[in-house]
């Protein structure tokens, strides 16, 4: 048996500079991981006598307690640095706190900022580990993973699935990295949205073996696909000109009930959270059988297990 | 380059067994954990001769002690770490580990910190295939088939089982 593939990067920055084998090992490492949290004793001392600093720059509660969480399950040391109130303009906060992270002889950084690319400038700036957990609309690539994570987990492979991404496409960082991971794994992304907040370029973005479709008819595609995963309305772009109101969002591109029971029996449903129920999901499908998305959150700690050990432990 | 030291690995495994239910004083219950990947594999064929002999309650464990190492960042790239399988009690219970080769015992001290991270067995006893010394820790196997003179550093012993690598082989080589 020998062993082909393995992990020899220190950063997780996003999905798109992955190949697919690398990504499938980091989801047969999460495998294991996920061993881990039934025993009585939860924890492994892998990263025993290491610290990581969870540096969130803006809010989260599942990405920040999950990041904490799956460091504590591997024995390292967590750290919460914030920035709150800080007046030093991006980049150079951005500096001046890998500056101090450096200095304090930390192991990892798992940060999260407004600023698409602040985790990749964080690479190039500090000698430690880091994670992106979100930076902009770009990518937040453990959400990508566990997504995928989830899919294998419900259908035993991705290759050959549809799979549905529904809404505000452009500014979200979630579609950006599903679709970098979906693509490369063999499924059919079918990106789904109006048109103002899901641009034609996206179709170009295919990197293969699987393809990108932009649709701005949800009714047109709802009942082909394998997989829905429905987006979260950003309250904040709500009043933007861009959006519909929340009326007629839901009407087009909610999984309504009625809309619901047009779909494949099995279709499974996703969502990253926060939901906000009634407006892009509704209620009883987000508790019903078709739903997926506690087991996201479940899956989302092994993933993260697996990230951490993967990229503190790479030279 | 190196050497295969011809001894039928049947009766290796056979001896191995014949010692494990000896030194035990003839057991009807015991745990036997074997630690991946080639200990596992002989825990695999142990384990119907242990039944042969009267063990009568056996339960199979699979070790995995990636996550328990001292040196994970002196083995180089990272292998796949595979699932840790402990589905039976282990609490009060005679335990066996297997493994093919003791070198330095750094991997048995690491598989035995994973089991304290599943219960406190009555006993904990360790058989392996091949014994080659050059220990650096205070740890030594109690049920050994071959045991080797003490080599240097430079040699390694590598066990080839047909599960894994379709051939049984004990392999002694230059690094």
């Amino acid at each position: 048996m020998p062993q082909t593939t393995s992990w020899t990067s220190k950063h997780l920055l996003d999905l798109e500079s992955l190949t697919a084998e690398q990504i499938a090992f980091v989801l047969d490492t999460a495998d294991t991981f996920a061993e881990v949290s039934t025993r009585s004793v939860k924890k492994v001392p892998a990263l025993r006598g290491k610290v990581v600093v969870n540096a969130f720059f803006e809010d989260s509660t599942r990405t920040r307690t999950s990041f904490a969480l799956a460091a504590s399950r591997l024995s390292a040391d967590v750290i919460d640095f914030s920035e709150k109130g800080s007046s030093v303009s991006k980049g150079e906060t951005l500096i001046d706190t890998a500056r101090n992270i450096e200095a304090m002889g930390i192991d990892a950084i798992i940060i999260r900022h407004q600023a698409a690319g602040s985790a990749a400038l964080l690479a190039r700036t500090v000698k430690c580990s880091v994670i992106n957990a979100g930076d902009g609309a770009h990518e937040h690539p453990t959400q990508g993973l566990l997504d995928l994570y989830t899919i294998r987990k419900r259908f035993g492979r991705v290759e050959g699935l549809k799979v549905a991404i529904v809404g505000d496409i452009a500014n979200s960082r979630v579609a950006r990295s599903d679709l970098w991971g979906l693509t490369r794994l063999g499924a059919e992304v079918i990106l789904v949205g109006p048109p103002t907040l899901l641009p034609r370029a996206f179709e170009r973005l295919a990197t293969g073996p699987g393809r990108v479709r932009v649709v701005h008819d949800f009714d047109a595609v709802c009942g082909e696909v394998d997989v829905i995963n429905m987006l979260r309305v950003q309250n904040e772009r709500m009043k933007s000109a861009q959006f519909p109101t929340v009326r007629e969002f839901t009407r087009w591109f909610g999984l309504t009930w009625d809309r619901f029971q047009r779909c494949k029996p099995d279709v499974f449903v996703m969502h990253p959270g926060p939901m906000n129920r009634g407006v892009e999901i509704h209620n009883e499908i987000a508790d019903g059988p078709n739903s997926g998305i506690l087991k996201q959150v479940e899956y989302g700690l092994a993933v993260r297990m697996a990230v951490l050990y993967l990229t503190m432990q790479a030279e | 380059m190196g050497n295969t030291l011809e001894t039928p690995m049947t009766r290796l495994v056979e001896s191995m067994a014949d010692q494990i239910i000896s030194g035990l004083g003839g057991p009807t219950d015991l745990v036997l954990v074997g630690i991946r990947t080639r200990g596992d594999v002989l825990a695999n064929r142990i384990e119907p001769l242990l039944r042969e002999r009267g063990v009568t309650k056996l339960d199979r464990g699979t070790l995995d002690i990636t996550l328990y190492r001292d040196d994970l960042s002196e083995i180089g790239p990272l292998p796949l770490v595979k699932p840790t399988v402990m589905d039976c009690d282990i609490g009060g219970r005679p335990l066996v580990i297997v493994d093919d080769v003791i070198f330095t015992g750094r991997s048995v001290r690491a598989a035995l910190d994973a089991l304290t991270d599943f219960g406190r067995p009555r006993v904990v006893r360790l058989a392996v295939l091949v014994d080659r010394g050059g220990r650096e820790l205070p740890i030594h196997p109690d049920f050994v088939a071959l045991r080797l003179p003490d080599l240097p550093p430079t040699q390694r012993v590598s066990v080839r089982l047909t599960e894994t690598d379709n051939a049984d082989q004990i392999l002694v080589e230059s690094r």
